[in-house]
């Protein structure tokens, strides 16, 4: 039994609390966790192709898996399979219920339950990327559910995003304007994004790419990198 | 009105079926038909009176003996009809097949009349090795008619292990019967299978088999009207003649 | 009991993994049995008087007597034949015991216990009793349904909720039917099936394009 962490009176119902500051979600093995990195952002932002890019660039030196959160069912899990980049089974997806924030924010236990079982059937794991459904710019995880996350827009909606603001992009740990492939196309200005981004997020990074241009996604890939030596 | 009828099948040890009890009484008149050269031994029940009725307690007890294969069928939809005011009409069924044995209970619908007021018990325990079909068709009102009430209260054991309960309850009184949850339609046929493989997944619109928790398969018909369900679950009955295992 | 601990149980924000799921609904919008409130209300009442009053006793039941949560999930089980079903039963169990675990002490019941169980165990961890674990388990059922028609088919909203406020009534009765039942043999709680649930949930999980796990 845990120890009564509070007065109780004495009409009062018995019940007990857990331990304040015990993760309710502990990790099945041992050792250190997986990082867990989320990656949201509006729908056809390139969420799946950074996935996809990524476990090309980090899949041989990290012990990877992805969970991706569809608005419908598989559509992302499938194109990773179909391009690839990661074996089935270290793929999984969980359904939103027309929600997609939700799933990240709200109530993550879909998601929590889904890298637990990738942890269990993989052995320990390096790295878990989370794919939030394709949702609007106030859409950001859970700290519940991802260690650090990464906001990806695209320069075809024009320069104005980073201006907008939201929190994805003042609060996500890594800002990614794709597609600047396109930007001469839709006249996007990169300069004003990046001058917009910085006013928004101080010192966080922004990092600007063409993941058609990019298979790596090679910043990015760099970023996470950083991140996983940090750990150890 | 109260009526029980009972039936014994035994292996007569040359592979065959004797059905060492075969007693009934009106409505629940037995007769022994067809099939006696394949092993099985097919009773019919005949019926007897209209009903059940209001009022009425009915019994049926079956028991299949190892290496004994029974199939049982109706001759015609039982009716069950309201009577005079009384207490709900009432049929239990028990049946027990031993391991080895073989029960397919494969009787024609029961009609729910309007006003009728019907309870149908049954509970089934096969012994491990033991095979079953167990099927009940059930259709909410004549045509054009109302439902009338009809609960059915099923138990079916495996090995000492309860592998299906369920209870179904249509007609007046049984909140959203016909709504989008329960039936959707005047019409419903479960067929149970132990022992008996059924290809599992949906099987039509408004069908599905579906591997239970325990060892043993659900087949469940929802429709407008009978010929539906038989559509989705007569041909899963016709499964290839049962060896008992021995 | 503690009022305010049986609202945050059956609060439809408690992070237990509801709000993917759609009772069943998803799959009777598709075939078109429901279209709009007077569907959602069939369709409501049904799942109240079936499924409703089984998940409502098994609460209770296991709210009562912890110690039967073994025997309660075999029960149910028992009346579960659609294995979509039983999985999703399952994976709400599990979602709820993580967030039941961060609120109260609970004992060890498993890993992916059914659902209902898993509802008993956290109201009998919080100090609440079989009747509020089972009227927790009735209106979670309704809500959770009612809330995936707002969002499947854009119901109106007040239109919703003066139907739920309709059902309550019935809700109460079902809820307290089922815990007077509370501390019977396994194989003689309630067993109410509903046949369409069943074939609906089957469809369902064989679908590409879904919106709901259930
Ligand atoms: N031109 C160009 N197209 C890109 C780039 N990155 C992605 N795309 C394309 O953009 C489309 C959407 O990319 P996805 O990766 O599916 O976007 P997403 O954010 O995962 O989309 P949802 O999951 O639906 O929200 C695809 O057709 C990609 O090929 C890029 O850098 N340049
Ligand atoms: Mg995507």
């Amino acid at each position: 039994m845990h120890p009564e962490l509070h007065e109780h009176d004495p009409d009062e119902v018995p019940h007990t609390h857990p331990e304040p500051g015990v993760d309710p979600h502990q990790p099945l093995h041992g050792g250190p966790r997986a990082l867990r990195i989320g990656i949201g952002g509006p729908v056809g932002s390139g969420k799946t192709a950074l996935v996809a890019a990524l476990c090309r660039a980090l899949g041989e030196e990290l012990r990877l898996a992805v969970v991706t959160n569809d608005i419908y069912t598989t559509e992302d899990a499938d194109f990773l399979l179909r391009n690839g980049v990661l074996p089935e089974e270290r793929i999984r997806a969980v359904e939103t219920g027309c929600c997609p924030h939700t799933a990240i924010r709200d109530d993550i236990s879909a998601n929590l339950d889904a890298v637990e079982d990738l942890e269990e059937k993989l052995g320990p794991l390096d790295l878990v990327l989370v794919e939030s459904g394709g949702d609007n710019l106030t859409a950001t995880f859970s700290k519940g559910l991802i260690d650090q996350q990464i906001f990806v827009v695209d320069v075809s909606g024009g320069d104005k995003v980073p201006r907008k603001g939201g929190p994805g992009v003042t609060t996500a740990d890594l800002l990614v304007i794709n597609k600047t492939d396109l930007a001469p196309m839709v006249g996007a200005d990169l300069s004003v994004m990046d001058r917009d981004a910085r006013a928004r997020r101080h010192d966080l990074p922004t990092v600007f790419l063409s993941l058609a241009e990019d298979k790596q996604a090679t910043p990015v890939a760099d970023w996470i990198r950083g991140l996983v030596a940090a750990r150890v | 009105m109260r009526a029980e009828a009972r039936i014994v099948a035994a292996g007569d040890g040359r592979g065959g079926t004797r059905l060492a009890v075969l007693r009934g009484e009106s409505p629940l008149l037995l007769r022994r038909t067809g099939r006696p050269a394949d092993g099985w031994a097919t009773v019919h029940l005949v019926g007897g009176a209209a009903g059940p009725l209001r009022g009425d307690e009915l019994r049926l007890d079956i028991e299949v003996g190892p290496g004994a294969r029974l199939e049982m069928r109706s001759v015609a939809a039982s009716l069950a009809l309201p009577g005079r005011p009384a207490p709900p009409s009432r049929l239990t069924i028990t049946a027990t097949v031993a391991g080895g044995g073989v029960l397919h209970w494969l009787p024609e619908p029961l009609i729910a009349a309007d006003g009728c007021d019907h309870i149908a018990v049954t509970r089934v325990d096969v012994g491990e090795g033991g095979r079953l079909l167990w099927r009940d068709d059930l259709v909410c009102g004549r045509h054009e008619e109302p439902s009338g009430s009809v609960r059915q209260d099923t138990m079916i054991r495996y090995g000492g292990f309860t592998l299906y309960r369920h209870e179904l309850a249509v007609g007046p009184g049984a909140p959203g019967w016909d709504g989008a949850a329960v039936l959707g339609g005047r019409a419903v046929g479960t067929l149970v299978a132990v022992g008996v493989g059924l290809p599992a997944g949906p099987a039509g619109p408004d069908a599905a088999v579906m591997p239970l928790a325990g060892p043993g398969m659900l087949a469940t018909a929802v429709g407008a009207d009978i010929r539906t369900v038989a559509g989705a679950l007569d041909p899963l009955c016709e499964q290839p003649t049962l060896a008992p295992a021995v | 009991m503690s009022l305010a601990s049986l609202l945050l149980l059956a609060d439809g924000r408690l992070p237990s993994g509801g709000h993917a799921h759609s009772g069943g609904l998803e799959p009777q919008i598709a075939n078109g049995r429901v279209r709009n409130v007077d569907g959602l209300a069939g369709f409501l009442r049904g799942k109240l008087a079936t499924t409703g009053l089984v998940s409502a006793a098994f609460a209770a039941a296991a709210c009562a007597d912890v110690t039967r949560s073994a025997e309660l999930d075999g029960g149910l089980d028992a009346r579960t034949p659609s294995p979509a079903l039983r999985k999703a039963s399952r994976a709400q169990g599990r979602a709820l015991l993580r967030a039941g675990r961060a609120m109260w002490s609970l004992p060890p019941i498993g890993r992916e216990p059914h659902q209902p169980v898993a509802l008993g165990v956290l109201a009998a961890a919080a100090g609440l009793t079989p009747a509020d674990a089972s009227i927790a388990a009735a209106h979670g059922l309704v809500t959770g349904s009612a809330s995936a028609g707002v969002r499947l088919l854009g119901l109106d909203p007040y239109a919703v909720h003066a139907l739920l406020a309709r059902l309550a009534p019935e809700c109460d009765r079902i809820a307290a039917a089922a815990a007077a039942r509370a501390g019977d043999p396994v194989d003689d709680l309630p067993a109410a099936g509903a046949p369409l649930l069943d074939i609906g949930a089957e469809h369902h999980a064989t679908w590409e394009v879904r919106l709901f796990a259930s």
